[in-house]
């Protein structure tokens, strides 16, 4: 087996013993690079059937192509899509000028209210250890309480693919199959089976998305990989960190760490 | 950055006493092999100055705020590097007692260990334990780093004297290591240059004991063990899903299903949107099968002729207790095992040892505490299939759980 083939047998296998064990999940999509391997990895899980539904939350700040891209791929694959809006929040105008409190309005609340109203037990989130440094430090079954808190110090061990799988009533479980995966290895998959990526990551006038999230929080990089080779070939000789253009990895050094405390993905 | 030849990537675990500079090492790896962004780096060097204090290899991994300020390593953290010669990932465990459950968390995933003592402190409780657990896990390949060489002035003889202390521990463990190396982790000496401080050393450095390692070969050359995990209904098919656990799986392979013993034929090798014609160790695949029988999740298949796990309800094994909550003989437990799941008393504990000393506290005992280790009977309610650790440790090692967690792991030294 090569590599490749490797990544993808496991986050099969966790993807499996995820639903096995909770059977109410969802998968939560967020149009980006990672999360639509995380779908295919799903559909190939699942024989193309994916018997649970694919979450979006949207915090009204997307790019308008990923809506339109969302909505094409939803029909093209069959999927459950089920979109989670915090309306009240949106409504009432928050924006990005506090980054904390809009991340955590839009996303994190949008998030909590739609788990509240669907009563999910586990997602399925696409975040990998070599993203950020306290991604590092995520389980594959990783527990959350009511609130959504993530009690780093005191995390399940997990061993030869035993994981966290009882659960009390006040938690819910974040799995993460594809924890083991690096930034080239969701390229080079993406390649070798032709997953279709949101054009947006593809450099267009000299600029291109290296991750993608909200619009007015995310800056595109100088780049002129305008195909999946060149994206491969730059990642191997850059020395500048994936989520360098993400505004909410830069407010401060702990910035990361609070949101993910308080229920971040 | 290099060019990568081999594009396999290898796992290595970095192990050792509080304070003896994992970390450190860590960072200083990426560091030296140039695997680390460049914003990374000053965003940590900008946090050491904020905080009053020199620059802190260390602090790469220690990317939490509460760890920056207490100065240790909570939790398991992976990092990647690479060498000319290929991929690695970093596991960072942590030294501290309190943490042995995230340290066997990290550990059970890699292919390598990097086992590292303090030359000024030599050989610590957690330096004992950990080389313990790496026995446990069944890492073979291990490297010795004598750290801090500069505060015993690169004296030789105090290498030689910290180095025999720990290869006659482990000489009891029945565990030998293919290199120790003298080492100064902050400064770089025998990382990735040869140490200018310690000319007496003659061998390898660290980066080049690593790449004479193999990374963990899967089990495609032993027996089929197929564990189901599910079963699906799709179009029609009943697709009994699962990870190939050991050996090669083909279509119109005469099978059985354990622990039934049912015999049938594999119909078909499904996987989304391919059409293969086997499954090897390792891979996640479904099958079809040719006769209609009831099969669920736990089953095991094996091939009918050939060698076979055992079908039992009592076995003999080693376990490490990895919770606060203290182990009572009288309670009932639930043992997994690859997909099964089954409800099991502790018939007798031979022994109760120390993992960080060897000491055998008691023989023939009723309780058994954190990092402890149990030599113990287990008698299963239902039977399960397994095969000996040191054969096919997919289905030779098991978690005990108690309370919706994990406490124990342990592996069969016999079956009875």
């Amino acid at each position: 087996m090569d590599h490749l083939s490797e990544l993808e047998s496991k986050s099969i296998y966790i993807i499996r013993e995820a639903y096995k064990q909770f059977h109410n999940i969802a998968m939560l999509w967020s149009i980006g690079k990672d999360s639509t391997t995380l779908l295919w990895l799903c559909r190939k899980a699942f024989f193309g059937k994916i018997p649970f539904p694919i979450l979006h939350i949207d915090t009204g700040y997307k790019f308008p192509e990923m809506i339109k891209w969302r909505d094409e791929y939803a029909k093209k694959w069959g999927l459950n899509l089920i979109v989670g809006r915090n309306e009240e929040a949106i409504k009432a105008g928050i924006s990005p000028k506090n980054k904390l409190e809009c991340c955590t309005a839009l996303k994190t609340e949008a998030l909590k209210q739609t788990i509240t109203k669907h009563k999910f037990k586990a997602l399925l989130l696409g975040i990998r250890r070599d993203e950020h440094g306290i991604r590092a430090k995520e389980r594959y079954f990783s527990p959350r309480d009511l609130e959504f808190r993530w009690d780093y110090k005191n995390q399940p061990p997990e061993l030869w693919d035993q994981y966290k799988t009882k659960q009390d009533d006040e938690e819910h479980i974040r799995v993460h199959p594809m924890l083991h995966w690096t930034e080239i290895d969701i390229w080079e998959y993406i390649k070798k089976e032709k997953i279709p990526i949101i054009p947006l990551y593809f450099a267009k006038d000299g600029k291109r998305y290296r991750s993608i999230g909200c619009k007015p929080c995310c800056l595109p990089i100088n780049s002129k990989a305008d195909t999946i080779d060149k994206i491969i070939q730059e990642l191997k000789t850059t020395s500048i960190s994936e989520r360098s253009g993400r505004a909410q990895d830069k407010e401060s050094a702990y910035m990361m760490q609070k949101l993910r405390s308080l229920g971040y993905m | 950055m290099k060019t990568i030849q081999e594009e396999k990537r290898m796992s290595i675990v970095i192990v050792g006493h509080v304070d003896h500079g994992k970390s450190t090492l860590i960072g200083r790896l990426l560091y030296d092999t140039n695997s680390l962004p460049r914003d990374k780096f000053e965003e940590v060097k900008e946090t050491c100055e904020a905080l009053g204090r020199e620059m802190e290899f260390g602090f790469i991994l220690d990317h939490l705020q509460e760890e920056r300020e207490q100065g240790i390593t909570i939790d398991t953290a992976q990092i990647f590097f690479n060498t000319e010669k290929r991929n690695y990932v970093i596991i960072d465990a942590p030294g501290h007692r309190e943490f042995i459950k995230n340290m066997i968390t990290g550990a059970s995933q890699t292919d390598a260990a990097i086992l590292i003592v303090d030359a000024n402190e030599g050989v610590k409780e957690q330096t004992k334990r950990h080389a313990y657990i790496l026995k446990m896990l069944g890492l073979k390949q291990l490297i010795i780093v004598i750290n801090k060489m500069d505060l015993v002035n690169y004296r030789k003889d105090r290498f030689i004297e910290v180095k025999e202390d720990l290869l006659n521990f482990l000489l009891r463990l029945n565990l030998g290591p293919s290199f120790t190396i003298p080492i100064v982790a902050k400064n770089g000496d025998n990382i990735a240059k040869k140490s200018e401080n310690m000319p007496w050393y003659k061998g390898k450095t660290v980066l080049e004991c690593l790449d004479t390692f193999q990374s963990m070969r899967k089990n495609s050359d032993k027996s089929l063990r197929f564990s189901i995990q599910d079963v699906y209904k799709i179009n029609n098919k009943r697709i009994l899903v699962g990870r190939v656990e050991a050996g090669v799986i083909k279509k119109g392979d005469e099978i059985l299903i354990l622990p039934k013993k049912k015999k049938t034929k594999v119909k078909s090798i499904e996987k989304f949107l391919e059409n293969p014609i086997q499954g090897e160790a390792g891979e996640s695949i479904g099958i079809t099968i040719q006769d209609s029988l009831f099969i669920e999740r736990g089953n095991v298949i094996c091939k009918e002729v050939g060698d076979k796990p055992k079908v039992t309800d009592k076995i003999k094994a080693n376990v490490f207790w990895i919770s606060d909550r203290e182990f009572n003989i009288n309670e009932r437990i639930t043992l997994k095992l690859a997909t099964q799941e089954v409800s099991a008393k502790v018939e007798k504990i031979e022994k109760r040892i120390d993992s960080s000393t060897l000491k055998e506290i008691e023989t023939n005992a009723k309780n058994l505490k954190n990092n402890e280790v149990g030599v113990m009977v287990v008698k299963t309610l239902k039977p399960v299939v397994v095969d000996n650790f040191n054969y096919i440790p997919e289905l030779g090692r098991f978690v005990f759980e108690k309370d919706n967690g994990i406490v124990a792991g342990g592996i069969i030294t016999e079956e009875k």
